[in-house]
């Protein structure tokens, strides 16, 4: 075999890129914590994670911060994958909010998801005294997710400050921390949403059946589709489920998670679908539609 | 709303083969502020077709709101993320973007113009194979383009791009261009650039980005994007000795025992002789192994976890090798060092150093000259400021493994980071070793420290006395001394204004001589230990760090922190120099509690006069203590 830099293509350096940063924060850290929020992201995240330490297991276990608003498939998703892979899964939810049944119809999307996840991810962090987060956020994704670290600090209070961050040279990355205070780690950062369906594809490796084309019911509200994924959902007058040929690009809270409707039922499939789309994947999530800056706002309140 | 309908998918069969066989390059842009940085990365984007519709529909929103190009997009405000900036209309970060053509995969760093933020681009140039060197054609080179260049060639990348941008405002001229590339292939020469490549561009209306411009039929080379795609970036890593720093050692049971990381440089294959560098152990290569099964070979760049033949003591931070060729192992090296923090750099003070998957601590013991990043003038300086660059010389507490930087740059760059507040201070490439670590041997003592101390029927310790100016650290040590000389332990006294009459004549009052003074200090106090003596120093001493190196100077336990919390406000008020009026007159600088900051022990041993006590009760408190916890073990040698 000959030895040749073309030998390593970008999927593969971007692979050792994660692997590095994962081994990184396993023999920095005390408590470290993998957020697995069971999107693609996340199944890609998991299985670097698999790589990365073999032949042992992962040292950290998988956290998923339930809003209890998910997809019934990400859930089954979820729970088979932790039992497949023999992994210690730790399931948090905002019990406050569950017992003002915070929804995001009669809160709103933006306090729905401050409580529900930003609330009950802080909740979780403190609580098991994690000092590293592993998350699966990608630097193409949005625009301050562009500038930040691989190695982002979190302040006693989760919080982010963007104009203050520690400079990040070569594969050094500067695990030090104060009692209380914690990093987010996001071995993506370097990966679009091409590599990642590119990376599943060659890899093989399992994603929620959401992601591929299905008859589901769904209603039409401001020119998105939006599944009935069950009862909870209120319909309006005159609002009647439909069964559409549809899939997901992004998975999320099913109320607040836009469908495509679709054809593609295989991978080549999407990601065919996906050479040829014009909307770009957060598009579907309709949180990032409120205002400029707001994922920006969200970060520096401790959102992921 | 519409549906893709079924998609065809063996046309994507091919382009899906193409891409998962490209190569990635990683680059950075910079450039002065209006150079067009951000609008060249936005015209990438555009043009190769990665701006999706929606993206493009907010852009056409925040143009309006904060445009600076009238009525048409401004394609700037697609990279600058943070609102700050957007307001601003500056770029204060680095940004990374991502862009792909059919031959290769680019991750860009768009790194700030800004003086105050060159920092930034030092972080976009640390993994970039090549630099993008905007130039605004009106103005030519300017003293950020030197800047840039500069940092670009310290940094050790090979490859740069001259784009001159706005050419169009300067009429497409041949003339303007070619002068341009004339001064900066004059200036550059010496900075080894291995292919530098000028181009006449537009990035505000696309010439010569991705398009070849219609309005420079004179100019027959690349595109920006052309250029991009074919340059080649010779890396070479695998022809070079093997390294593979270990970051984490792989026990998932007693039967494997494995060590991670990531093959810094050269080739590794099962059977390959390989040596620990700071130990010298060798051994074998049994296996590579993967997730995807064992490698019969592995080269730079691929995160893998080698087994062994032997059993040897191998851990996080050390550096498996060829033995053939093997990185230099010292605790002294010349280095360039970049300093990213508004703390100035002090030396003499301890920081920690991490290179690899190592971690030790580490000191600038000079600063041989910092060199100004406009002119590349070499200046004397007794500190570092932010953005400021040096070459230094540098010890670490232990001895490590490295290269030059030069030679290789995984293997050869460090980070120092702050003790105490933990930021990321600032960042070193090594020159060389300095053989004096090899050459200055330690010599073997024959009589021991604990012969020494034995004799005198006692435990040697520093008792280090801290606190502000007459807070009454002399008179208590003083008191103390005297008790237990009476009691015939054997002692000694290094008084601060005494010591600044002798040894430390020649050190001010600035907080780079502080941190010498103290060095200095502690390192006589650990002489004085090793005569088996009881020490007590009483100095201001006013950094935590500093107070921190003379402990870990000492072995465990021989190191008592005593704070003598005497308030300002009383200490002060007794004045017994009469150095706090002068102060407060302003007739002496950087006096402490005054000008210059005191940073309070956060765990001494012992904390005295906190309400300004009588300092008889306090010595005769720390006597106690001394007894209580072991430090006066024998019975007295006289009994009073």
């Amino acid at each position: 075999m000959s030895i040749t830099p073309e030998r390593l293509t970008h999927l593969r350096r971007l692979e050792a890129e994660a692997i590095h940063i994962m081994r990184e924060v396993a023999a920095e850290f005390k408590n470290p914590v993998m957020l697995y929020s069971i999107g693609k992201d996340s199944s890609v995240m998991l299985h670097l994670a698999l790589k990365a330490f073999y032949p042992s297991k992962p040292p950290f276990p998988l956290m998923h911060i339930d809003t209890t608003w998910k997809f019934r498939e990400m859930i089954k998703f979820r729970d088979d994958t932790a039992a497949r892979l023999g992994l210690q899964l730790i399931k948090h939810t905002n019990a406050d909010g569950v017992r003002d049944n915070v929804n995001p119809f009669d809160y709103g999307s933006s306090v729905y998801t401050g409580i529900m996840k930003t609330d009950a991810l802080k909740q979780a962090l403190t609580a098991h005294g994690f000092d590293a987060a592993f998350g699966g956020a990608r630097r193409d994704e949005e625009k301050s997710r562009a500038k930040e670290r691989i190695f982002s600090f979190r302040t006693q209070n989760h919080g982010w400050d963007p104009k203050n961050q520690r400079p990040e040279l070569w594969n050094l990355y500067n695990a030090r921390i104060k009692p209380g205070e914690s990093i987010r780690v996001f071995p993506l950062s370097n990966w679009t949403e091409l590599d990642i369906w590119q990376y599943i594809l060659v890899e093989d490796i399992p994603i929620v059946p959401l992601y591929f084309s299905a008859p589901r019911p769904v209603v039409e509200r401001g020119g998105q589709w939006i599944m009935v994924d069950d009862k909870r959902l209120p319909l309006g007058e005159g609002e009647v489920p439909e069964i559409r040929n549809v899939r997901f690009r992004t998975l999320g809270c099913y109320p607040l998670t836009a469908a495509i409707e679709s054809e593609a039922a295989t991978l080549e499939e999407i990601v065919a679908e996906m050479l040829v789309a014009r909307t770009s994947e957060r598009s579907g999530r309709l949180i990032d539609h409120d205002e400029a800056g707001s994922m920006e706002k969200k970060k520096r309140e401790g959102y992921f | 709303m519409t549906a893709l309908g079924k998609i065809d998918t063996s046309v994507f069969t091919e382009y899906l083969a193409t891409h998962e066989k490209k190569s990635l390059l990683r680059f950075l842009t910079c450039g002065s502020v209006d150079d067009g940085k951000s609008t060249l990365i936005g015209r990438l984007l555009y043009d190769t077709k990665l701006i999706f519709e929606d993206q493009l529909a907010g852009l056409e929103k925040d143009s309006k709101r904060f445009g600076t190009v009238g009525e048409e997009i401004d394609l700037a405000l697609l990279v600058d993320g943070l609102q700050a900036e957007r307001e601003q209309g500056i770029t204060i970060d680095v940004a990374y973007r991502f862009f792909t053509t059919e031959k290769r995969k680019f991750i860009v760093a768009d790194t700030p113009g800004h003086e105050q933020y060159t920092r930034n681009m030092a972080t976009g140039a640390s993994n970039a194979d090549l630099a993008v060197i905007l130039i605004d054609a009106r103005k030519g080179i300017l003293t950020q383009t030197r800047r840039h260049s500069f940092i670009v060639s310290l940094l050790g990348i090979k490859h740069v791009v001259l784009a001159v941008n706005k050419i169009d405002l300067m009429a497409y001229s041949q003339s303007v261009f070619e002068r341009i590339h004339e001064d900066y292939k004059a200036f550059a020469a010496d900075f080894g650039f291995e292919s530098l490549q000028a181009i006449p561009l537009s990035a505000r209306f696309g010439d010569n980005v991705l398009e070849r411009s219609p309005s420079m039929a004179w100019y027959d080379g690349p595109t920006l994007v052309e250029h991009l795609e074919t340059v080649e970036i010779e890396r070479n890593l695998w022809e070079k000795p093997f390294r593979l720093p270990v970051q984490w050692v792989n026990r998932p049971d007693l039967n494997f025992r494995g060590f991670s990381g990531t093959i810094a440089s050269g080739v590794l294959r099962p059977g390959d002789d390989i040596v620990v560098a700071a130990s010298g152990k060798t051994s074998k290569v049994r296996s590579i192994v993967t997730y995807d099964g064992e490698l019969p070979v592995a080269g730079a760049d691929e995160a893998v976890t080698v087994t062994l033949e032997d059993e040897i003591d191998i851990s996080r931070g050390d550096v498996l090798a060829s033995p053939v060729s093997r990185p230099e192992v010292g605790d002294q090296f010349q280095a360039s060092l970049i300093w990213m923090n508004e703390d100035e750099l002090l030396p003499g003070r301890p920081y920690l150093l991490k290179i690899g998957a190592r971690t030790v601590t580490a000191t600038v013991t000079d600063i041989r000259h910092k060199t100004d990043v406009n002119s590349f003038e070499k200046l004397a300086a007794k500190t570092l400021k932010l953005n400021e660059v040096a070459t230094v010389n540098i010890a670490t507490q232990a001895p490590i493994a490295f290269d030059a930087y030069a030679e290789n740059k995984a293997t050869g760059a460090f980070i120092l980071i702050d003790r105490i507040s933990n930021l990321t201070l600032g960042a070193g490439l090594i020159d060389h070793s300095l053989r004096r670590a090899s050459n200055v041997h330690w010599q073997a003592l024959e009589v021991s420290k604990a012969a020494r101390a034995e004799i005198k029927r006692q435990k040697p310790a520093v008792l280090w006395f801290t606190g502000l100016s007459g807070a009454g650290k002399s008179t208590i040590a003083n008191l103390l001394e005297k008790k237990l000389l009476s009691l015939g332990y054997h002692t000694t006294l290094l008084d601060g204004d005494n010591v600044r009459h002798g040894l430390n004549k020649d050190l001010g009052f600035s907080d780079a001589d502080r941190v010498e003074n103290i060095r200095r200090v502690a390192e006589v106090a650990k002489l004085m230990t090793e005569a088996g003596l009881i020490t007590l120093v009483s100095f201001i001493s006013p950094f935590r760090a500093e107070r921190q190196m003379a402990r870990e100077l000492l072995e465990t336990g021989e190191f008592v922190e005593i704070h003598v919390a005497t308030p300002l406000a009383i200490a002060e008020a007794r004045d017994v120099k009469g150095l706090y009026k002068k102060a407060r007159a302003g007739e002496i600088p950087n006096f402490t509690g005054i000008d210059s900051p005191y940073e309070a022990p956060e765990a001494p041993e012992i904390v005295v006069a906190e309400k300004g006590e009588a300092p008889e009760a306090e010595a005769e408190r720390i006597f106690q203590w001394l007894f209580d916890n072991g430090y006066l073990p024998v019975e007295p040698n006289y009994v009073i």
